[in-house]
């Protein structure tokens, strides 16, 4: 107890006190610190946090509003909607590994395609294996319920990551109920896995009208920054990507409803919160005529199948009418199926539709394709004769079939040499000689101010014509000044790349020669069936420009309209009536004439009740697998109370009359007579 | 500041005047320290009652008759503490010493792992965390080294023997759960100071506290040391940057901002979402004081810092009372643990410490922890009687 001696003590000292004061304080500031604190978290910023709690247990689930329809000129059904049960992984489920692996076995894809088709090796690109155990336990368990296997389920996540890496991947369209029940069940296994019901979109008529329809998908990260055409769209919303889809996306949108689903932090579902229904999109109604669009698509078919000897594989139409743009009818083939690209596809497929080499389906030779026009040309280079002062319509020319010009007497001839003897100008689209136009071409270089070149943009060649669907090709109008760039371009790039030629130009002057095959529509000059078709309707309705146009209105989902989408119509060009007269019948007496280019292919046709214009082209085209022929035929009805124009062109086809005029026959024939008449391929060798 | 002894026995006039006062107001317990506690108790009922919303419990009321019983059997254990003269302890103090090593490398040999450390010893029904019981004992131990030193308070092995026995069992605590080893630093520092260690000791301690952290989270892991544990680093740090994944201390640590803040003045009552809807992890534990500021808001939640303060308060009133130095040293030890553990957790509730398992005083759940509370209070109401009775002996009268 000697220790006890110590522990009795007074019961403060000075120091003591002092120390116990300092702990005292402390204890009063760690108190105020933490009063403080608790003042500014509840009182002053409590709302804020609030806000939070509120926004932590509501989740807000997206219920996808259905995209309108879209009709034709009667109210039938182009495109619609069906619902579908889809298995789907989100992307932000999958290991970065996998994505990595996929992202570069896209670019090997791409970097593949590039080189020259010999190069390119037996094989394509094999798929990367699963990278990850996780994923490849995922796919099994998946592939037992869904019955594709691992490996297939793996080409499809990895095709779809390469192409979009952000949207969802589709594992599975139009699953079963019981295997979505069973997947939903125990979702807890099936990580990142989502099912559920989509609308899709539906094509009735499959491929009909394909190009122009286009395509959907999920907005993409750069779409939605767009803050102006994208407003209001959440991530992972389907909007139009391409075409009228995309054209006429804002009316065809709707708005996406929301279920407001209270949830715990497991996310287990706690009762429903506010919802706001979805807003189904408006329906747009198209200027096409569905059975004429049909009909059109078989008798171009017919077209291709008539020249298959030839190589053919491809071709187009337009059908429109002249006073307005309205496009009655429009295709490109080959076409797809556009439902094939709503879900996943084939390697085979992928490449027949992507790939550079293939047919390119996807490609809508109408708008997209540039080609010569060959002698459908000529009416333009006629009128650029009238306008300049250097015919007129009785001017007469004596065709012995070949003439020589230049300085080295290079000789220039009619198709086959045919001699026509004394030709004026309806004679000169009657008989389509090249004589005429290689004089006139001749004398137009003369001419200051590229007569020939400026109405050939007159009548609209050589500048988008403002359709609404996106894409559309240029086109070219070859002049000196042309020239003078792409010789430039090549000279450059040949000092850059080093290399003897780059095959952008072979860098010669302009000459009169180019003039020459400008005026009956060969060597440089390209231009899309659209644009032959309003140089057409131009002809017919007196050099008025239309802005061809696919869509007519907006309306309800009853068929009320709520906004018309008409386009005004442009400037409209002096073309000289004596002129345009003598242009016309010469137009007329191709199709109907007795020494018409076409009379044959329209053997039988009414021409007193509905006569015919239409000139036959045939446009030579030379690349590195040769030389072939494009067959065209440009026409209208100027009938005054359904007039049409209309172009179609076969690539490989043959002569104009060969391939192309019979399917605008087959056209017209539907048009105004509601029937498939008869394919009848012309003789005329004219080019 | 000079070497002088903090306690010189003093020659004391026998209290001669103090005869005539009366003690009959005199309670042999301290009545608001009673008070404090019991209000504490109640809040923590109601805040694991309120935590229980939505946990899907077979008895929604499992956790709450369970604090309760731990409360009861706190209670008679605090009431036996507060009727033993605790000076006799001081006899025991290397007993008490070798228990407290013993506990803890207990728990080394037979502990269960939770979420990365080791706290806690499975018994059939009790989940013994030594390292609760282990601060009441080793204040104990302390206040009677320390005693025993009390004429040689300036010398400077006196300062490192304390801290070396304050440093090996707050080593081998923090090897299993860091804040609980940071509570046994406080402790024993605080009695340090109290004690009347000289300055300089203390400013040494201090930078060689700062040189043992530089070396700890630089040094040692610049040459392939890791002296903390990764969930340790980014539980001490995540408080900087907030997360969205759940598991996370950073998601853990804004989910309560969440749910103190959207408390507001009055709270959410029964509209809260946080800890019903389970947003708010732990919310019967760590986070305690989050449910209290979801549910009662800024009037909840400071009422219970309230009574917080009353009781640190309190507890350093009967420190300046107590009989002898051992008694105050206990009393100060208890100060510096209550003091630690509060501001600590509801620092880390509120968003301002880093996230560190240490409870909140008879609030949070459990058994060991609300015992050993119960543990000091009983202690407390003991040296507070103690005093009493010596004073009354005295003749004096204490206030309070």
């Amino acid at each position: 107890m000697m220790d006890s001696m110590n522990d009795r003590r007074p019961p403060i000292t000075p120091q003591l006190a002092l120390r116990v004061a300092v702990v005292g304080g402390l204890a009063f500031v760690l108190f105020g610190i933490v009063f403080f604190r608790l003042w500014y978290l509840q009182v002053l910023d409590g709302d804020r946090y609030l806000a939070q709690a509120q926004s932590n247990r509501v989740r807000v689930e997206r219920v996808q509003a259905p995209r309108g329809a879209i009709v034709d000129r009667e109210g039938r059904t182009l495109v619609g909607n069906r619902v579908a049960t889809l298995v789907q992984l989100d992307p932000e489920k999958i290991p970065e590994e996998e994505k990595i692996a996929a992202l570069e076995w896209g670019q090997r894809v791409t970097a593949r395609l590039k080189k020259p088709k010999g190069q390119r090796g037996k094989f394509g690109v094999p798929i990367p294996p699963v990278q990850t155990p996780e994923l490849r336990e995922r796919f099994q368990r998946l592939s037992k319920v869904i019955g594709i296997p691992v490996a297939e389920l793996q080409r499809r996540t990895v095709r779809q990551i390469a192409q979009v890496p952000y949207a969802r991947v589709t594992l599975k369209a139009d699953v079963t109920g019981p295997q979505s029940t069973y997947i939903q069940e125990r979702i807890e296994q099936f990580e990142g896995v989502e099912v559920g019901e989509r609308f899709l979109r539906d094509y009735p008529g499959k491929e009909l009208a394909a190009q122009m329809v286009g395509t959907t998908g999920e907005i993409s990260p750069e779409q939605l920054e767009d803050r102006e055409r994208y407003r209001g769209v959440g991530q992972g919303t389907v909007i139009g990507q391409s075409g009228l889809e995309y054209a006429y996306d804002e009316f065809l949108r709707g708005r996406d409803g929301q279920t407001r689903i209270v949830v715990n932090a497991q996310g287990e579902n706690r009762g429903q919160g506010r919802s706001r229904a979805p807003v189904v999109g408006r329906t747009v109604r198209l200027t096409l005529d569905l059975k004429l669009q049909k009909a059109a698509e078989e008798a171009l078919g017919r077209g291709i199948a008539s020249a298959a000897a030839k190589g053919s594989r491809a071709g187009a139409f337009v059908a429109m009418d002249p006073r307005n743009g309205h496009i009655y009818a429009m295709g490109s083939a080959p076409t797809y199926d556009p439902a094939e690209l709503a879900r996943p596809i084939t390697d085979q497929r992928y490449d027949e539709l992507f790939s550079e080499d293939g047919d390119k389906p996807l490609f809508n030779r109408a708008t997209q394709a540039l080609y010569p026009t060959g002698s459908i040309f000529k009416p333009i280079t006629a009128i650029a004769g009238l306008q300049a002062g250097l015919i007129t319509p009785a001017t007469t020319i004596n065709d012995n079939g070949c003439i020589e010009v230049g300085a080295n007497k290079e000789e220039r001839c009619n198709a086959n040499e045919a001699v026509h003897g004394a030709v004026d100008l309806p004679r000169s689209l009657e008989v389509s000689s090249n004589i005429y136009y290689y004089l006139l071409g001749q004398r137009l270089d003369d001419v200051k101010g590229e007569p020939l070149q400026r109405w050939a943009r007159n009548l609209g060649l050589d500048r988008e014509t403002g359709i609404d669907i996106r894409g559309e090709a240029e086109g070219r109008v070859p002049d000196r000044a042309w020239r003078k760039r792409v010789g430039e371009e090549e000279r450059k790039c040949r000092v850059r790349r080093k290399v003897a030629s780059c095959g952008i130009s072979d860098m010669r002057p302009w000459t009169f020669g180019d003039n020459l095959n400008l005026a009956i529509g060969q060597g440089d000059v390209g231009a899309t069936p659209l644009q032959m078709a309003l140089a057409y309707a131009m002809i017919e309705n007196g050099g008025r420009v239309v802005t061809p146009q696919l869509a007519a209105r907006v309306e309800d989902d009853q068929g009320r309209e709520l906004q018309d989408l008409g386009k005004p119509a442009g400037k409209t060009y002096d073309i000289g009536d004596e002129g345009l007269a003598a242009v016309r019948e010469g137009l007329r007496l191709a199709a109907s004439g007795p020494e018409g280019t076409s009379v044959d292919v329209f053997e039988g046709w009414p021409h007193s009740r509905y006569p015919v214009h239409g000139k036959t082209g045939t446009a030579v085209i030379k690349n590195v697998e040769g030389e072939f022929e494009q067959s065209w035929y440009a026409a209208y009805v100027p009938d005054p109370k359904k007039p049409i124009v209309v172009v179609a062109t076969v690539e490989k086809g043959g002569y104009g009359a060969a391939a192309a005029a019979p399917v605008v026959r087959q056209i017209m024939e539907q048009f105004y007579f509601d029937r498939i008449g008869e394919f009848r391929v012309g003789e005329s060798t004219t080019r | 500041m000079s070497v002088a002894p903090t306690v010189s026995r003093r020659s004391e006039p026998s209290a001669a005047p103090s005869r005539s006062r009366p003690i009959g107001l005199a309670l042999p317990f301290d009545p608001i320290l009673l008070l404090a506690v019991l209000g504490l108790c109640v809040w923590s009922l109601m805040a694991i009652g309120a935590a229980s919303e939505g946990d899907g419990l077979a008895d929604p009321n499992t956790y709450v008759k369970r604090q309760a019983l731990y409360f009861a059997v706190g209670g008679i254990l605090a009431l036996v503490a507060a009727f033993v003269d605790y000076s006799r302890l001081r006899e025991l103090k290397i007993g008490l010493y070798a228990l407290l090593i013993g506990i803890i490398l207990l728990v080394f040999a037979f502990g269960t792992v939770t979420r990365g450390s080791r706290l806690a010893i499975q018994l059939p029904f009790f989940s013994f965390q030594s390292s609760e019981l282990g601060k009441i004992l080793l204040v104990l131990a302390l206040a009677g080294f320390v005693v025993d030193r009390a004429r040689r308070l300036g010398a400077r092995d006196t300062t490192a023997r304390v801290m070396l026995l304050t440093l090996i069992p707050a080593g081998l605590v923090i090897a299993q759960d860091l804040g609980s080893g940071l509570v046994y630093i406080a402790i024993g520092l605080t009695m340090l100071f109290l004690a009347g260690t000289p300055g300089r000791h203390l400013t040494a301690l201090f930078a060689l506290g700062l040189t043992a952290i530089a070396l700890a989270l630089v040094a040692a892991p610049a040459v392939g040391v890791s002296v903390l544990e990764g969930y340790q680093k980014e539980r001490l740090t995540s408080f900087l940057q907030p997360s969205d994944s759940p598991g996370d201390a950073g998601y853990q640590q804004g989910q309560s901002k969440i749910a103190i803040g959207s408390g507001e003045k009055t709270g959410r009552g029964d509209r809260s979402t946080q800890s019903t809807l389970r947003f708010l992890p732990e919310d019967h534990t760590d986070f305690v004081f989050a449910t209290v500021g979801e549910r009662w808001g800024f009037v909840g939640a400071g009422f219970v810092l309230s009574l917080y303060a009353l009781l640190v308060w309190r507890a350093i009133r009967i420190l300046t009372m107590a009989k002898n130095l051992f008694g105050a040293l206990i009393a100060g030890g208890i100060v510096a643990m209550l003091l630690t553990q509060v501001f600590v957790n509801v620092g880390m509730n509120v968003g301002i410490m880093p996230i560190t398992g240490i409870p909140l005083p008879l609030m949070t759940y459990g058994g060991s922890s609300v015992l050993s509370m119960f543990l000091a209070v009983g202690l407390l109401q003991s040296i507070y009687a103690q005093a009493r009775a010596s004073s009354a002996m005295k003749g004096r009268v204490l206030g309070f």
